[in-house]
């Protein structure tokens, strides 16, 4: 068998829709990359007619989304579970183009959970509304059992309305198109793992939590249906983003690594982890897709939009190889950035 | 970053890259093999081989401490985490590394407390703050690791830390490779050598393989512009008719290694009369056990393990793939029943294996030139 032969059944096994057959739940389901996929592709949406479990999907002019949070540690530099919860969701939305107006909140509180924790995540939930201009409108609360859930999970549903100028669909790209990403990334995985205190390891990293609808609005203003799709880069990071589009679109991403913006801090210490900043999660890094024509104007558009000062052009659609995410390295060589498999870093958001 | 991107400069990369297809002579091929898995996932992990000329062959060697773990010690290993009241700590790499009966992931899955640790004082830590109960590390790694592993077991003695224990599956380097240099299907050219193993052992020990076998070495360091620079010095080498051991890696590596981690291994640690090693069997004098001193910490004399040696999936060819005697998508499972996310083969676990490497980085490489 030749090279040539064995690759091409790879990719005959690779683009076949991934199957659930795992026997029991593993932190791996939860981990952004193929098991999660496998769980998605293979139960969820099989289950509901679905072609696949969208972030957000439209209703008449609405947009839909839902997201739970359970980061452990509660609070972490740069941020907290509440105001994860806000940005998070109302992130699914204005990534779908939809200027999200309202959530609900269910929280899942453990039995023993200091007052004070509660009141401070329930504050800055209200506070991230506010800053992300939606209003929090209905709710719920359950308590369940001393180790029946840490501390607390937190749902949020959130609505939005579809602006008028978006057209943003995976299906849209197109060789050619630009790459974008609205920031510097891998921030928030690493600022949680250097908050959970698992290494001896300090650096002044933050979180990047933050509402995107304002960075959308700029993009849409700029290039208007020039602007193919966009995806918030949180679980599995930018090359998990990067994976589900060009798996779900058929084209191939070439990513110029040199181009990637990383803060340094965040370099060094995924140097140490032995971890790629890629495929680390953000919360408030946006990557989109956008005509050739209209990339310079949208870069442009983009970096003027709060938090988004350092946003870049990272890499372009191509048609070969179909479904692939390909790195030029800094280093003059080529290497493939395929889905993430298994588990770095669990409750990460 | 400093100190590091210094190494990854692309213009000397090109350099370099003119330089060995200078040295190559045309119509020749060569295999030169990366003993450590280190190296494989730089050489992926940058595309270093793209700089190379097609025929200069880089075959992956035996040195990753993941993929030379066989079936029954994972198997022993899950069999001590479902004891009640253990909490079983191994690196992560460790946890999807398939035994006999599924992994360390499935064993926390149905209800095994396993954790993930960055270091075996992370293990110890968790022994101190959970006192009530026994807290066992999952010992893996040549001599690279193997120290950290000694300091954390001798200051575990110092602090009378009564329920720490070392399930240990250290590995020693200059066995595998004399055991490779013996295989009768191998043809190689010469070796880059293991750069962490040499910053604790040095170079000396290397000094068989030029001595006994007539191949070069050159130790290497871990950056891509290392590497480059060792494969020039190896074809560089045969392009004299030399042979001999040359240290790339002088700005970690001594000549005669580390002594004083050298003499925490002779005391933490003895030989055992042989290993198992994954695809390559028995290795005589290749795995270290806690020595009598440290018996106390001993996981295997704690506990009892099944320790039954389990039989490579029939389809697996780890075997030959550590010998670097078939590439990693020559093997008959690769990429289509063995992937990744499920695993066959330990090779294709860890990213420092060479399946992995392959199957994760090493696709649709660029064109190489022939010379």
């Amino acid at each position: 068998m030749s090279e040539a032969t064995a690759l091409e059944k790879i990719e005959r096994v690779r683009s076949k829709p991934l199957r659930f057959r795992d026997e029991q739940i593993t932190m791996a389901h939860g981990a952004g990359g193929k098991a999660t996929l496998g769980l998605i592709e293979g139960l969820l949406a099989p289950a509901f007619g679905i072609p696949e479990l969208a972030d957000a999907a439209a209703v008449g002019e609405l947009a839909v989304t839902t997201d739970s949070f359970v980061v452990k540690p509660l609070r972490f530099p740069g941020g907290s579970i509440g105001e994860l919860a806000v940005n998070g969701t109302v992130n699914d939305l204005a990534v779908a183009g939809a200027r999200p107006l309202a959530l609900t909140l269910a929280l899942v509180l453990e039995e023993g959970l200091a007052a004070g924790e509660l009141r401070a995540e329930v504050e800055a939930i209200a506070r991230a509304a506010e800053a992300a201009e939606v209003e929090v409108v209905a709710g719920d609360t359950k308590v369940v059992e001393r180790g029946h859930c840490d501390a607390m999970y937190v749902t949020t549903t959130g609505i939005g309305r579809i602006d008028p100028r978006a057209r943003l669909s995976p299906a849209s790209l197109r060789p050619g198109d630009r790459i974008l990403v609205s920031g510097p990334v891998g921030a928030h995985g690493v600022a949680i793992m250097l908050a959970r205190g698992e290494f001896e390891l300090d650096a002044p990293v933050e979180s990047d939590t933050r509402p995107l609808w304002s960075a959308v609005d700029a993009l849409l203003g700029a290039a208007g249906d020039a602007l193919r799709c966009v995806r918030d880069a949180t679980r599995g990071g930018v090359a998990s983003v990067l994976n589900e589009l060009a798996r779900a679109s058929g084209v191939a991403a070439v990513v110029r690594e040199a181009a990637v913006p990383v803060a340094p801090a965040v370099t060094g210490a995924c140097e140490i982890l032995g971890i790629d900043p890629m495929y680390v999660a953000n919360e408030g890094t946006l990557v989109a897709f956008v005509a050739p024509e209209a990339a310079d104007e949208a870069l442009a558009a983009l970096r003027s939009a709060p938090g988004c000062a350092e946003a870049a052009e990272i890499g372009e659609v191509k048609t070969e190889p179909p479904g692939m995410v390909l790195v030029e390295t800094s280093f003059g060589g080529r290497r493939v950035m395929d889905l993430l498999v298994g588990d770095p870093l669990p409750r990460i958001c | 970053m400093k100190f590091v991107d210094e190494f990854r400069d692309a213009e000397l990369g090109r350099v370099l890259a003119n330089e060995i297809l200078a040295t190559v002579e045309p119509g020749r091929h060569y295999k030169v093999m990366e003993v450590c898995g280190g190296h494989t996932h730089t050489i992926y992990k940058y595309g270093v081989d793209d700089l190379l000329p097609a025929n200069v062959e880089l075959v992956h060697g035996p040195g990753c401490p993941v993929c030379v773990i066989p079936m029954g010690r994972v198997d022993d290993g899950i069999a001590v985490a479902h004891r009640a009241g253990v909490i079983f700590t191994c690196f992560g790499d460790m946890m999807r590394v398939p035994g006999g009966a599924g992994t360390l992931l499935d064993a926390k899955a149905e209800g095994a407390d396993v954790r993930m640790v960055y270091s075996p004082l992370d293990a110890l830590r968790i022994a101190r703050e959970n006192p009530e109960r026994e807290v066992i590390f999952f010992a893996v790694g040549f001599e690279t690791t193997a120290p950290s592993t000694a300091l954390t077991l001798m200051r575990a003695k110092a602090e009378r830390v009564p329920n720490f224990f070392v399930f240990c599956n250290h590995v020693t380097i200059v066995p595998p490779l004399r055991a490779l240099l013996e295989s009768p299907d191998l043809r190689l050219d010469g070796f880059i050598g293991p750069g962490h193993v040499s910053t604790v052992v040095g170079a000396r020990p290397f000094e068989f393989i030029p001595a006994d076998y007539g191949k070069p070495v050159v130790i290497s360091g871990f950056e891509p512009l290392d590497l480059l620079q060792s494969v020039h010095m190896v074809l560089r080498q045969l392009a004299d008719g030399r042979c001999e051991v040359e240290n790339q890696y002088k700005r970690v590596v001594p000549y005669d290694g580390n002594p004083q981690a050298l003499r925490v291994l002779a005391e933490v640690f003895e030989l055992r009369p042989h290993f198992e090693w994954r695809g390559l069997g028995f290795i005589s004098h290749s795995g270290l056990k806690l020595s009598a001193a440290y018996a106390d910490f001993d996981a295997e004399l704690r506990y009892e393990v099944p320790g039954v040696r389990v039989a490579d999936p029939k389809a697996c060819q780890c075997g030959e793939v550590l010998k670097g005697v078939i590439k990693p998508w020559e093997c008959k499972v690769f990429g289509t029943a063995c992937t990744p996310e499920r695993p066959i083969g330990t090779c294709m676990v860890s990213s420092e294996g060479a399946c992995a490497a392959y199957y994760n980085y090493g696709r649709f490489a660029r064109e190489r030139v022939v010379v």
